[in-house]
């Protein structure tokens, strides 16, 4: 339990409830499964479906009213004034009460089904953020941020919004036009049917529009998705627009793009006029006619003008319902659509996740298996890793080499469970990896990703991301270890300066040596360097691993790199290939050995001379 | 027994708390959202847009007139009709006319709504539409130092979000200007049908300016606060979409989550309390209006009584009055989405007045293929903040033909100094020339014709395996690009991807190692085909085998033309016929391998460090190394 600002307390546990529950009603169509999960706050949703059936019935109260205080004026005029002042005064009185009671049952209606929403829109958008961290790698790699990012806020508010335009509109405009119709219907029933004749038209126009809505809501967004996906590459990646002076090339780009995305837009205007400014139409015909009939009416005798007034205020009232009723189904056009995308996002299946009562894993001795490990990647017409076994035990340093693509990060990630193999096993201790809870596997497991991702926060936060426990001396010994130590208490802000997205602010070695000290705060009993000192100079690398060897004694580390100098100390060495491990053995077995690694470690050595490396592994 | 010691991540041990060095989101305070609704020069930028369509918007400010004024019309047309015979046994002919001026009147309505909710409609899409397209532009110009400090997702909001208010402000706008007319219609007609009724029914008006008074302030304030923490809730989402990866590696799930709700959680308190003050508003127009109605009921009634008013103006009183607080109530909404699109106005000019600080001269020249592709660096000082030099007084020169190699511990300023080349910034003093002409003085899109760069860090686009090398060389050939890729040993592994040259890139490249994807941004720099080409660490990622191979091949593609070349591995730069060792920002040697190696400076050792022996280095090298790189 937390208290917040407001001094309230929000219950952490309602956090995951609320997760829960939006997973609820899979295989349901979207519009019922919001209105379904709307219905979780059952108090306000009464509150404001019970306001909404007042204030409407009210609001059709008042041409009742002012009909009534037409007739008595009218009366007034034909029968002299005695008592009538009185009369007027308490009809006025009534008016004047049914208008702040309509306001303030209006004022209850708006506040709670926007309160609906909210909630509704925080709830979702926890459970958003929560299967966004839980969808494994091979989600990401497939699905672009920004389009994620798009159903994270764009679809989430076309759903969040459906009960107040979509619901409480419905029950709104039911109210309006079936009671008002049902209390003109009791008047005079032919001029009743004339002032609804509308409704059909209306009914079949929006059905109409909504399907023909949906349909451009749906490519509308696709097509915004591409322009923004062209926006957001083209700004991620300006380095290299500016280095091959792509400009020009990127706004082609854009423009095709947005040409496209304009041509839809305007199409979706059309649409939309076409619909209001029909149901508008229709609507006034309706009342032309009302006007025309019970004119004659009047005429003949059949209907006192204030009967024929009220009439025509009632209609009044409707007009503003009847531009609603495009704005109902545009709602409800964009949450179908909407929450179409959103729950397939949601009930996407997540393809890494415990199993029912995974224990945790226990580290005992610290060794690591792989046991005839192949995987491959989905689609891809080659397995990725065939058949990889080793051992490693606790103390142990595996160095990894191999060209790139050979399956070294793809090694690393399977430890983890970023991705789950195809064939065989990885084992900790005995306990299968993927048998045991992803949360202390992941603890145990500590993995310096090839290429650094860091946040737009402090130094010292980026540091502790993994720990964000951590102590300051903490900290800064993993800082000292990787060698940034130095750099950072040279800047005029220390450990407090933000760096900036992505790490741009930073040389590309001094990124790696941070994600190097982010994972040496850690202490997990497999620890992997994947190429991470590629852009270090030797003699910082240098520093940087007789650093880390102080904590590496009761642990794996495994080292993936290109450069040999880095493998030089490590008990075995893999030689990958093709996702097959075609030497094994120390440096000094494998220079023995006179294959692959031998002619690599002359190319690194004795690079003025002309080393054959395919003849040298024959 | 292997204990995981003072393992403090346990967010179980500290029950409730948050821990003291976690966020998420990089949200910075932005400037005031609600400012002022009018701001003359921001009024000024958007016409500029907006000005192309002026006929359109002409148009349907007319017809918003036309449209405003047969909706005032329709009730005078009623009331007319009832009272012109429509008594019990009056003249129909009567009742035929105003039923046949109703039948035009709203014929006209409905086309002048349609004329004017279409035209406005498009117009609106289209300035939305031409904005974001000044602004993406002029992104493409302004200088990177100033692309460092900002975030992309802070630019996207800005093409995307501020643009749509504005559209949002443009469809309403023209629409309020009917509100207005129809207003200052209401009531002249009121006050023309009957003076005193008319204005005693206006004189519920002061209270509804007097409330808003009162209500104003604290409503700005509880807006701000709902928008802001609206996007500091977007900006902490789209931050873990971005990190997922990170995320799931360091196992931060469960704090990012537990800090994303408190953030998420203080949204929906301040989206109630906007809410608050928005519908608070409802009940007071309400009850205004229906102190109006009693007014006229009671007022107009004694009227009637005395004879001095006909019924029928009673009726059309009733129609105006609630008529008339609708135009109020849209107005008062209006407001508060012209501020929001004041704010947003003004940070799209923000947008499109970034100075361009690096501008082409307007005499510059055009580099062409023919320069002799010399680059030289003459005392060069630079610095991303001028305070803090990265490179301090550098100077060399790269003969035409020759190639170079760059070499120092890290953070020395390798890559700044490749930046300049390209004049991504502009040096603080010295100059950079490039084939003879200072880089101030040529045109920015030629020379990065002429000088192709391979980045430290590969950026790939969303795409084909062949659009990606090709990029934006729109003449090279299919030939052009398998050339290029066989070139950097890249052919075998496209061919086997799914798709092979026609194979699909994910973002930024996330289906292939890093190492292909370094390949293939060498290989685009190939086919760029420039007289001058830049690699920063452009083979670090890749293996020594591979780089040999590379190498062989540009022994022949770079025959006749510049090389510079920045590497770790000093196995990669073995070819280069000089080698500039920078540390720290200075220049400290230069020379051949061999006559460096000789004077045992920096390069030697950090050569010796690399590959003399692979035996541990000696601890008094690594502290004088230490003792000169102690501030990278
Ligand atoms: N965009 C930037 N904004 C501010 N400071 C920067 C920026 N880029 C680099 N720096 C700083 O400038 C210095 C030199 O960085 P540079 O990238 O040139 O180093 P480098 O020699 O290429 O290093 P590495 O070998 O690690 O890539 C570093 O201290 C770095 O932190
Ligand atoms: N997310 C992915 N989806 C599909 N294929 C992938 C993915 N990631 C990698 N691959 C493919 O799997 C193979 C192995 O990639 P991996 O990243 O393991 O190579 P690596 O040995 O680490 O190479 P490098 O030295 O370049 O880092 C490559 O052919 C690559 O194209
Ligand atoms: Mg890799
Ligand atoms: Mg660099």
């Amino acid at each position: 339990m937390t208290t917040d600002k407001a001094g309230r307390v929000h219950s952490r546990g309602d956090a995951r409830a609320h997760v829960a529950a939006a997973h609820a009603g899979k295989g349901r169509g979207p519009l019922t499964r919001i209105a379904l999960y709307s219905l979780r706050h059952p108090w306000q949703a009464a509150a404001a479906i019970g306001a909404t059936i007042i204030a409407s019935v009210l609001q059709l109260l008042i041409p009742r009213l002012l009909g009534h205080a037409v007739d008595q004026a009218q009366g007034i005029l034909d029968a002299g004034a005695d008592g009538a002042e009185q009369a007027l005064f308490w009809s006025a009185m009534t008016l004047l009460g049914v208008s702040v009671a309509r306001g303030f049952f209006t004022l209850v209606q708006n506040y709670y089904s926007e309160s609906v929403g909210h909630h509704v829109g925080y709830e979702l958008r926890l459970a958003f953020y929560d299967k966004v961290q839980r969808l494994s790698y091979s989600y990401h790699d497939k699905v672009h941020t920004g389009d994620l990012i798009t159903v994270g806020l764009l679809d989430l508010d076309g759903l969040r919004m459906f009960f107040a335009t979509g619901l409480v509109r419905v029950v709104l405009l039911s109210v309006l036009i079936g009671v008002g119709a049902y209390m003109l219907l009791t008047t005079d029933i032919v001029l009743a049917l004339l002032a609804l004749s509308f409704v059909p038209f209306v009914a079949w126009r929006s059905s109409v529009a909504q399907l023909t809505l949906r349909a451009t809501w749906l490519t509308l967004q696709q097509k915004l998705s591409a322009l923004s996906r062209v926006m957001e590459e083209n700004l991620g990646g300006i380095r290299v627009v500016r280095a091959f002076s792509g400009a020009d090339f990127e706004l082609a780009k854009f423009d095709h793009a947005s040409k496209e995305a304009l041509a839809l837009a305007h199409e979706r205007v059309h649409v939309r006029v076409r619909n209001t400014s029909f149901m508008t139409f229709s609507f006034f015909f309706a009342m032309g006619l009302v006007l025309w009939a019970g004119g004659n009416k009047v005429i003949a005798g059949e209907m006192s003008v204030g009967t024929l007034a009220s009439f025509l205020t009632f209609m009044t009232i409707l007009q503003m319902p009847v531009r609603q009723l495009g704005l109902m189904v545009n709602s409800f056009a964009r949450a179908s659509t909407c929450g179409d995308r959103f729950y397939a996002f949601l009930d996407q299946p997540l393809a890494i996740s415990d199993a029912p009562g995974a224990p945790e894993l226990k580290v005992t001795e610290g060794t690591l298996r792989f046991e005839d490990v192949r995987f491959s990647y989905e689609g891809a017409t080659h397995p990725t890793l065939d058949g990889v076994s080793f051992e490693a035990r606790a103390g142990q340093t595996i160095g990894i080499v191999g060209a790139p693509g050979s399956g070294k990060s793809t090694l690393a990630h399977l430890i983890p469970r970023f991705y789950d193999v195809s064939g065989g096993r990885i084992t900790i201790d005995g306990q299968d990896v993927s048998k045991v809870s992803l949360q202390s596997l992941r603890r145990a497991v500590a993995v310096v990703q090839q290429d650094s991702f860091l946040f737009t926060t402090t130094i010292e936060n980026n540091i502790a991301y993994g720990d964000p426990w951590a102590k300051e001396t903490k900290i800064e010994k993993a800082a000292e270890s990787a060698q940034l130590h130095n750099y950072i208490m040279g800047l005029p802000a220390g450990y407090d300066t933000v760096v900036g997205e992505r790490g741009v602010s930073l040389s590309g070695g001094q990124r790696q040596r941070l994600s190097i000290a982010r994972s040496l705060v850690l202490r997990p009993a497999v620890m992997v360097f994947d190429d991470s000192t590629a852009a270090i100079d030797a003699g910082t690398e240098h520093r940087i691993r007789s650093a880390i060897r102080r904590y590496a004694s009761d642990r794996v580390t495994l080292v993936i790199s290109h450069r040999l100098s880095s493998l030089l100390h490590a008990d075995t060495i893999l030689f990958l290939e093709g996702g097959q491990i075609v030497e094994q053995g120390s440096h000094e077995e494998l220079l023995a050995q006179g294959g692959r690694y031998r002619a690599l470690y002359d190319l690194q050595t004795r690079p003025t001379e002309d080393i054959e490396i395919g003849s040298a592994a024959q | 027994m292997r204990a995981i010691e003072e393992d403090d991540r346990d967010v179980a041990s500290f029950p409730g708390q948050r821990p003291p060095r976690a966020s998420v989101g990089s949200h910075r305070i932005e400037e005031e959202i609600f400012g002022k609704a009018y701001d003359p020069k921001t009024v000024r930028r958007i016409w500029a847009f907006v000005r192309p369509y002026r006929l359109k918007i002409y148009l349907s400010v007319a017809a918003v007139l036309v449209f405003t004024a047969t909706q005032l019309a329709i009730p005078l047309i009623i009331g007319r009709a009832i009272d012109s015979g429509m008594t019990q046994g009056g003249n129909s002919t009567n009742l035929l006319w105003a039923v046949a001026t109703f039948a035009v009147v709203v014929v006209i309505n409905y086309a002048a709504s349609w004329i004017q909710e279409s035209q406005v409609g498009q117009v609106a899409e289209n300035v939305l539409f031409d904005m974001r397209r000044a602004m993406f532009a002029q992104l493409q110009r302004v200088s990177l130092s100033f692309m460092d400090k900002t975030e992309v997702g802070r630019l996207m909001s800005r093409l995307q979000g501020d643009v749509n208010s504005m559209q949002e402000f443009l469809e309403t706008s023209v629409i309020s200007v009917g509100d207005m007319v129809l207003l200052v219609g209401i009531v002249v007609v009121l006050l023309t049908l009957d003076f005193r009724l008319g204005l005693l029914t206006l004189s519920t008006m002061p209270i509804l300016f007097i409330v808003r008074i009162f209500w104003l302030p604290p409503a700005k304030r509880a807006f701000w606060a709902a928008h802001e923490t609206n996007s500091i809730t977007a900006g902490a989402m789209a931050e873990g979409i971005n990190g997922v990866r990170t995320v799931q590696n360091l196992d931060r799930q469960r704090v990012n989550f537990d800090l994303f709700d408190d953030k998420a959680y203080n949204n929906l308190l301040t989206q109630l309390t906007g809410s608050r003050f928005a519908q608070v508003m409802v009940p007071i127009v309400d009850s205004l209006t229906g102190i109006a109605m009693a007014i006229v009921v009671v007022v107009g009634g004694s009227l009637v009584l005395n004879g001095g008013l006909e019924i029928g103006v009673i009726v059309a009183f009733l129609f105006y009055i609630q008529r008339f607080f609708d135009p109020i109530r849209s107005l008062t909404m209006q407001y508060s989405i012209m501020q929001r699109a004041m704010t947003s106005g003004r940070r799209i000019t923000e947008v499109l007045d970034i100075p361009a600080s690096i501008n082409d001269k307007p005499d510059a020249i055009a580099l062409t293929r023919d320069m002799d592709g010399s680059v030289e660096f003459r005392d060069v000082v630079f610095g991303y903040s001028a305070d803090r030099p990265v490179l301090k007084n550098v100077s060399f020169k790269v003969n035409p033909g020759e190639t170079v190699a760059l070499v120092g511990p890290t953070g020395s300023g390798k890559t700044s100094a490749m930046s300049l080349v390209h004049r991504f910034y502009e040096v603080q003093s010295g100059a950079v020339l490039v084939g003879g002409h200072d880089v101030r003085d040529v045109t920015q899109q030629s020379l990065g014709e002429q000088v192709a760069m391979v980045l430290q860090e590969p950026f790939l686009f969303t795409g084909s395996v062949f659009d990606n090398i090709r990029y934006n060389k729109a003449s090279a050939t299919r030939e052009d690009v398998i050339a290029a890729a066989k070139a950097v040993g890249a052919h075998d592994f496209i061919t086997r991807l799914p798709g092979g040259y026609d194979g699909m890139l994910e973002q930024r490249g996330s289906n292939l190692s890093l190492g292909q994807r370094q390949l293939l941004s060498f290989a685009r720099a190939l086919v760029a085909d420039a007289k001058i080409l830049v690699l920063d660490e452009a083979t670090a990622n890749i293996d020594s085998y591979t780089e040999r191979q590379i190498q062989k091949a540009l022994l022949t593609l770079l025959e006749g033309r510049t090389g510079m070349v920045i590497a770790h591995r000093l196995a990669t730069i073995r070819g280069a016929d000089r080698i500039i060792v920078l540390q720290n920002g200075e220049l400290i040697e230069t020379g051949n391998h061999d006559q460096l190696m000789e004077k045992g400076g920096l390069y030697a050792k950090l050569y010796n460090m690399n590959y003399a022996s692979f035996d541990d280095i000696p601890d008094e090298l690594v502290a004088q190394a230490n003792a000169r790189a102690a501030s990278t």
